[in-house]
């Protein structure tokens, strides 16, 4: 099984990222705490709508089974049960602490969005961080 | 003549002011159309009461997926700019709220499985007003986010003569699309802070679009000179002073044109209308020097 944690940098030591669509990169674990991958996302620049979206779709690329975050909107969830993907929100801490707490099965599983629809990028400043 | 009336704050007075001058113009004998391009928020109608005769229903084509022809590649959803399409193992998702309408994805689907079809963004309603003033105005349809096809649509019904657009507000792709390949972009602004930062970014988007721009201070008062400094540093020419004025907010709110509460106003709006096809001349004359 493969699973994705959003992520704030490329480590295992750093933050991991509560938004989905916005985060810098998503780190590919095995069951064994391996990390298998870093995935750049695309999204959290250069789209300027639809960053869940797209985020959505690379992880659906990279054949991710299980990805861990924060916060999933409307849109991304409906990409997310398109995808197969199962979804598990509550991260906090580093991404091998999130992991952790995952493997724990201290995460919960997210069955409907859990965030507003929004257009366009909120600026770090005024996303409530 | 394509003379756009456009601000970067909202509420500085752009429809005042476009519906003054094409009152002002109509009145004095010509051939004059206004156009409201504000389609998320249209209120020209509210003064210039048009006898709406026509309706016309303005769609953009968005992507459906015929699933016994698609591969499921991914090349529609790789070139969506919007991230309207989503490729998930063997279906194709469509995000319609997202799509702009570009067909892209139908001009690269290597199967020919992506079908265009049409959806309603909004309505183009037309008439005349006294005086055979032309109108037309958009409304978009509630649910639709997507206002720059719409703007495009309601720009085609301008009529030879003279065409005033009111503009929507901002400097983002509704305002961008209004004031590009119109001959003039007359921005009001009122002397305060929002307004002076607002304009700046307005004039910013009138150079990269390439239009010659002039200003209109609205709400002018005495010893308030933040934007007269502001232009005297950038070499840009106020055309028109409207002062803060407890009579003329009243009229506002009544839906009263200016050009009805006193005759002046006509007459100063015919003389803006001089100057700024001054302007608009001379440029070309410049343009063809070079």
């Amino acid at each position: 099984m493969r699973i994705a944690v959003s992520s704030t940098g490329p480590n295992a030591t750093e933050p991991a990222e509560e938004r989905l669509g916005r985060c810098n990169c998503f780190l590919v674990f095995d069951e064994a705490e391996n990390l298998l991958e870093v995935i750049t996302n695309d999204a959290a620049s250069s789209a300027a709508e639809g960053a869940g979206i797209k985020s959505v779709q690379t992880l659906i690329k990279h054949k991710v089974d299980v990805v861990l975050t924060g916060r999933v909107g409307p849109k991304a969830m409906n990409a997310i049960m398109a995808g197969g993907l199962s979804v598990y929100t509550g991260v906090s801490g580093t991404v091998a602490q999130s992991l952790k707490s995952y493997l724990k099965g201290e995460l919960q599983p997210l069955l409907a969005p859990n965030s507003a629809a929004h257009a366009g990028q909120v600026p770090r400043e005024r996303a409530g961080r | 003549m394509k003379i756009t009336v456009a601000s970067g704050k909202g509420g500085t007075g752009k429809t005042t002011v476009a519906v003054g001058m094409a009152l002002a113009l109509q009145a004095d004998g010509n051939r004059v159309t206004f156009l409201d391009c504000d389609v998320e928020e249209p209120n020209g109608h509210i003064f210039i009461k048009p006898d709406i005769q026509k309706n016309e229903d303005v769609f953009i084509d968005v992507p459906e997926i015929n699933l016994e022809k698609c591969d499921f590649c991914g090349k529609c959803s790789e070139i969506c700019a919007f991230n309207a399409l989503l490729v998930a193992g063997e279906s194709v998702v469509v995000f319609h709220e997202l799509c702009h309408g570009c067909g892209g994805c139908n001009y690269f689907c290597p199967k020919g499985a992506v079908t265009l079809i049409p959806k309603k963004i909004g309505t183009i309603e037309m008439g005349t007003a006294a005086e055979g003033l032309n109108f037309a105005h958009g409304q978009l349809e509630i649910g639709v986010p997507l206002s720059p096809p719409l703007v495009d649509a309601v720009k085609k019904k301008q009529n030879g003569g003279i065409t005033i657009i009111d503009a929507p507000p901002g400097t983002s792709c509704p305002a961008v699309h209004t004031v590009r390949e119109t001959d003039f972009c007359l921005l009001v602004t009122e002397p305060t802070p929002f307004g002076l930062n607002d304009l700046a970014l307005a004039v910013e988007m009138t150079r990269a679009l390439d239009v010659p721009c002039g200003i209109l201070v609205n709400r002018a008062r005495e010893g308030w000179d933040i934007i007269d400094k502001y232009c005297k540093q950038n070499n840009l020419k106020i055309l028109m002073k409207i002062p803060l004025s407890r009579e003329i907010a009243g009229a506002y709110s009544k839906g009263i044109p200016l050009t009805f509460l006193d005759k002046e106003w006509g007459v100063a709006f015919r003389r803006l209308f001089r100057d700024i096809r001054e302007m608009v001349e001379s440029e070309r004359n410049n343009r063809h020097q070079w």
